[in-house]
């Protein structure tokens, strides 16, 4: 697979009603599985769903393999599949007939789409059960479908949004798994939109957060991993903490704060932890903790959190 | 990807027209209202008039035929003779099956998918709401079509045969009345319908609604009419403008005083404003995701 763009972002601007849900996003997304991570309303469904087509971009535009979504909307629908990530399917249909149905519209011959609906119902482990009505499947089952629907038709790009929303443990495993399969054929890109930082952590190679409506942190997971950074957590109690770190940045440490008292830091070259501990003691702070710990997506996700700056390369604690 | 090897694979094979994949929902939705026996045994009830119509059209060129029932022709003519007015009690009453056909069919085209969140589904592929609206919007017309314009005009035409001596070229107007009557009836009702099941979620909540516009808004024109010795009310009842625009098509009076008062612009702009007003409800709905805003 070529490292060219998946999906470009130039300036992408959405307002729903009055509001602005999106703020100006611009961004090169070229991994083979993006993780689209944020809190609640940070706009990552309306990123998902403008892309789709479902909500006009009040400035900007996106690029989808090199297609404008506003003038090539069609023909960028074409190369994708979506799983919502809500319940979605048409009721009174066996699955094999909704499968299939999905398939032709896509624009699949009707044999051919009978043919890939067993094919996609059997890959996703529905095979036994493809004869059911969907209304009758327990909510695995119907996410299961709703993933062989939005790969009947062979996408290019898959959009799942929150796909192991209200599994089970096992119903979980298989579904990553599934994704993995997906992700390791090298024949199709993955927006992987997520609350669960495990998920994406396990199966995404690059991670686009959002907060407010704005790229928070946009980095390549993989890089992160080869480059095994290891930095300081610190855990602080009392004295004049503010001037504590106000000092430990004057040493050149590039540092964040995770909640109270919590502190990240990487320390540059000529700076040991006895440098830390005096300045902690010039300002009565007490160190409690001091750990050598890995960058995890979690710390990158909170920092992004507490952060909350542009898109600048890949570098970030 | 093959069954047994249980892998992904992309689709590179070719490709259904664009401009044909609306046509893909009217061909699911067949199957599904004639796997109901109830809908084929109605369906079959439908094609009970044009054949008695196709029977007295034979009837009235087969002396021995006559002969054969003992029925002298003259009265035959005299009763039931074969003209505009024949034709458009014909097609009246197929017209009102159309609307039991829609009652039926109708509610269960576009609610269910609202209901279980499928328009993402359609709408996330190359498929436009035009085409999901046309789509459903066929599954109607197709049906419609075959209890109204297509038996009328096969009757027209075996008529036409019959007769000769120029009875088609001088009766065209009755034809045409057949065709642009039938499908102005068709696509008024097939908006309301699909506009209805667009917003009314339950079937039989969608059935009373349809009930509502087709009778008893069309009661309430009348108590207007009745009150205020006008004919402005009609503005309010699509089946009355229906009746209006029959009668004028066919070249005949609409049969009752009031509603020959009401010009024929003011019963094309009822059914004018139906359509639209149908539309916008459509478009209103028919949307990949609700927009709160």
């Amino acid at each position: 697979m070529s490292n060219d763009p998946v999906i470009e972002l130039q300036g992408l601007e959405v307002h729903l009603g009055k509001r602005p849900i999106l703020k100006g996003l611009s961004a090169s997304l070229s991994g083979r599985c993006i993780g689209l991570l944020g809190p609640n309303g940070a706009g990552k469904t309306t990123l998902l769903h403008t892309l789709l087509g479902f909500h006009p971009a009040s400035a900007g535009t996106a690029r989808i393999f090199g297609r404008d979504i506003r003038t090539e909307a069609r023909a960028v629908r074409a190369e994708m599949g979506y799983m919502p990530e809500s319940d979605a399917f048409l009721g009174g249909m066996t699955a094999v007939r909704f499968v299939r149905l999905m398939g032709e519209i896509s624009g699949l011959p009707s044999e051919r789409a009978l043919e890939r609906a067993h094919e996609a119902l059997f890959y996703v482990g529905l095979g036994e059960a493809r004869y059911r009505k969907v209304e009758t499947y327990s909510l695995g089952m119907k996410q299961l479908a709703k993933l062989a629907q939005a790969l009947v038709h062979g996408p290019r790009l898959l959009f799942l949004d929150e796909p192991t929303n209200g599994l089970d443990p096992d119903a979980r495993e298989r579904m990553l798994r599934l994704i993995h399969d997906i992700r390791d054929t090298g024949e199709v890109n993955i927006i992987l939109s997520s609350h669960l930082l495990r998920d994406v952590e396990e199966c995404c190679d690059e991670v686009l957060i959002l907060k407010d409506g704005r790229i928070a942190t946009y980095c390549n997971l993989e890089e992160e991993r080869r480059a095994n950074r290891k930095f300081l957590e610190l855990e602080t109690r009392g004295g004049d903490e503010p001037s504590f770190v106000a000092a430990v940045e004057a040493l050149g440490v590039e540092m964040a704060t995770s909640g109270k008292q919590k502190i990240k830091l990487v320390l540059p070259e000529g700076v040991g932890v006895r440098d830390l501990y005096r300045l902690a003691a010039e300002r009565q702070v007490q160190i409690r903790r001091l750990d050598y710990k890995k960058d995890s997506l979690q710390d990158i996700f909170l920092q992004a959190m507490e952060t909350e700056t542009e898109v600048a390369g890949h570098g970030r604690l | 990807m093959a069954v047994y090897e249980r892998n992904y694979g992309r689709y590179r094979g070719e490709l259904t027209p664009e401009w044909s994949r609306f046509l893909i929902l009217p061909r699911y939705a067949w199957k599904d209202v004639l796997d109901s026996r109830i809908f084929v045994g109605f369906l079959f009830l439908c094609f009970l008039l044009p054949f008695a119509g196709l029977l007295m059209i034979y009837l009235h060129h087969n002396l021995a035929a006559l002969k054969f029932l003992n029925l002298p022709l003259e009265q035959l003519q005299q009763a039931l003779p074969i003209n505009a007015s024949f034709f458009r009690r014909g097609i009246e009453f197929q017209s009102w099956l159309c609307f039991l056909l829609a009652l039926s069919v109708g509610p269960a085209l576009i609610a269910p998918d609202l209901r279980n969140n499928g328009l993402p589904l359609y709408l996330s592929r190359p498929f436009s709401r035009t085409e999901y609206v046309l789509g459903k919007m066929m599954v109607l017309v197709s049906l419609m079509s075959l209890i109204t314009w297509i038996p009328g005009l096969l009757l027209f035409f075996f008529q036409g045969y019959l007769e000769g001596g120029g009875w088609l070229a001088d009766n065209l107007r009755i034809g045409s009345a057949i065709f642009v009557g039938s499908w102005s009836w068709i696509l008024v009702i097939s908006l309301v319908v699909l506009a209805i099941s667009a917003w009314v979620k339950w079937k039989p909540v969608a059935r009373i609604s349809l009930l509502i516009v087709f009778f008893v808004l069309p009661g309430f024109a009348e108590a207007l009419n009745a009150a205020l010795d006008t004919w402005w009310g009609y503005l309010l009842s699509l089946s009355t403008a229906m009746t209006k625009v029959w009668a004028a098509l066919f070249g005949l009076e609409a049969g009752e005083t009031r509603l020959d008062q009401l010009p024929l612009w003011a019963a094309w702009l009822t059914l004018t404003l139906g359509c639209v007003l149908a539309l916008w409800l459509l478009s209103r709905r028919i949307r990949a995701y609700e927009v709160v805003r």
